[in-house]
């Protein structure tokens, strides 16, 4: 009974995320959007401490986070705008799709969407900063886990704001506070990856994982009433 | 037979007024019944409340056996609404978007294709996204959804609207398709011509104001 349920939500996540990238993919909007801005973060804060290079190369872990966070807004807006405009929202809440499938769909799709703003973050923070990691895998890992919780968060919070006619800007009063954890060791773990001091690195991959395994729980089991009273 | 609508003194408050307040209303298996009444009347709170959108908060609510104001969730899957909105997603195309609404209603894709073809939507429109679709094409796209979906109750909300000649007949086709297939249908309309005439009988929902302040109670009138 139970592996039915868990085969069930699977496939609406499925659903879910393949109707997000065929709608990314018809509007471009985090191509021709999303990631320009975070590009233009990153030029921004180099024009900022371009003055001491060498500030700029030892902010950038942090720097590259912040400019994910930010990024991050605008792709959970957009992945809830989309189900929020001419009665959407109803018709998922009166389809069958299992709630815990939508919010792993949801989930799925934005963090698909963040794994490319950062990878072509990470390039930016290259050639831009001039800063080269030492530790490719952790770095790889860090930004994994890192998504995961982020695109977990921000699916819980993008339908708690879904309803709201405040929700553009009350989004990221919301959503900063919580993800300050990622914020924290995504940096610490970059940091270590930066100065090739690993070790030191692993240690805070293991906040990031249970940050990620405590949104998706929360997730699963709380989207359904976020999108009742959304 | 049991109603497949049964109210009782129902109660609905959006936010603290009441936009539904004692109702009262039988709609049995098979029925066509047609809500009538002014803006505000409650009309389609009434047709959500059915569809278990907006809580029942007070009385009884029994909709296709589901006690409503106990859990109105379980009524979701067997009935099909078609509201104010579409439920469509801009940048899918027509085909897109009823082949992911039936199967999110666990309709087969030869259903969705069928719907298609019965609202003449399998042409040159199957492939156009919605956002440049006009308003009656959409109506027509969120009604092959509802074909597909084969519900047990439909509700709709001024469904002859935005649509032309043609599409104002194939609705009136599909509630009667609709429940010789064994359906019901509860559906709200101001075009009370064409609604009166495809009706079995109508119920006025009278006594709302647009802010809610006033409730409205269900009186039954004959047709005709």
């Amino acid at each position: 009974m139970a592996d039915l349920a868990a085969e069930s939500m699977l496939r609406d996540a499925a659903m879910v995320v393949g109707k997000d990238l065929r709608l990314e993919w018809r509007s471009r909007v985090t191509l021709s959007q999303i990631l320009p801005f975070a590009l233009l973060v990153l030029i921004l804060f180099a024009f900022a401490l371009d003055p001491d290079r060498r500030i700029l190369e030892e902010a950038t872990p942090g720097l590259f986070w912040l400019a994910v966070l930010f990024s991050m807004l605008l792709a959970i807006q957009r992945a809830y705008a989309v189900e929020t405009t001419d009665g959407v929202i109803d018709a998922l809440r009166l389809s069958d799709l299992d709630p815990a499938g939508i919010f792993l769909g949801k989930a799925a799709g934005i963090g698909l969407h963040l794994l490319v703003l950062e990878v072509v973050l990470f390039i930016g923070v290259t050639v831009l900063y001039g800063a080269t990691p030492h530790g490719g895998l952790l770095v790889v890992v860090t930004m994994l886990l890192a998504t995961a919780g982020l695109a977990a968060a921000g699916s819980l919070y993008g339908v708690l704001a879904a309803g709201l006619r405040v929700r553009d800007t009350l989004l990221p009063i919301l959503m900063l506070p919580v993800v300050a954890p990622v914020l924290i060791a995504g940096t610490e773990a970059f940091s270590a990856a930066y100065a090739n001091s690993s070790g030191d690195g692993w240690k805070w991959c293991g906040l990031l994982a249970a940050f990620s395994v405590l949104y998706l729980a929360i997730g699963i089991f709380a989207f359904e009433p976020l999108l009742e009273e959304s | 037979m049991d109603a497949v609508v049964r109210f009782r003194a129902a109660v609905c408050l959006l936010g603290r007024f009441p936009a539904l307040a004692g109702v009262d209303l039988d709609v049995a298996p098979g029925e066509i019944v047609l809500l009538q009444g002014p803006n505000g009347a409650g009309k389609t709170t009434l047709l959500r409340a059915c569809a278990g959108l907006v809580p029942v908060t007070e009385g009884q609510a029994d909709v296709l056996g589901v006690d409503l104001v106990a859990d109105r969730r379980p009524v979701r899957p067997m009935v099909g609404l078609l509201g104010h909105a579409t439920g469509l997603y801009d940048d899918l195309t027509v085909v897109e978007n009823v082949r992911f609404w039936s199967k999110a209603g666990r309709s087969k894709r030869a259903d969705a294709d069928a719907a298609l073809a019965r609202l003449g939507l399998d042409g040159r429109l199957a492939d156009v996204p919605v956002a440049r679709l006009s308003a009656g094409q959409r109506r027509r796209t969120a009604l092959a959804i509802l074909v597909a979906r084969r519900p047990r109750l439909w509700l709709l909300d001024e469904p002859h609207a935005a649509l032309d000649q043609d599409g104002r007949d194939l609705v009136d086709g599909l509630m009667a398709d609709a429940v010789a297939a064994g359906a019901t249908v509860l559906f709200a309309s101001h075009e009370l011509d064409r609604a009166e005439a495809v009706a079995h009988r109508s119920v006025t929902v009278a006594g709302g104001t647009v802010n809610g302040l006033l409730a409205g109670s269900a009186q039954e009138v004959p047709v005709g």
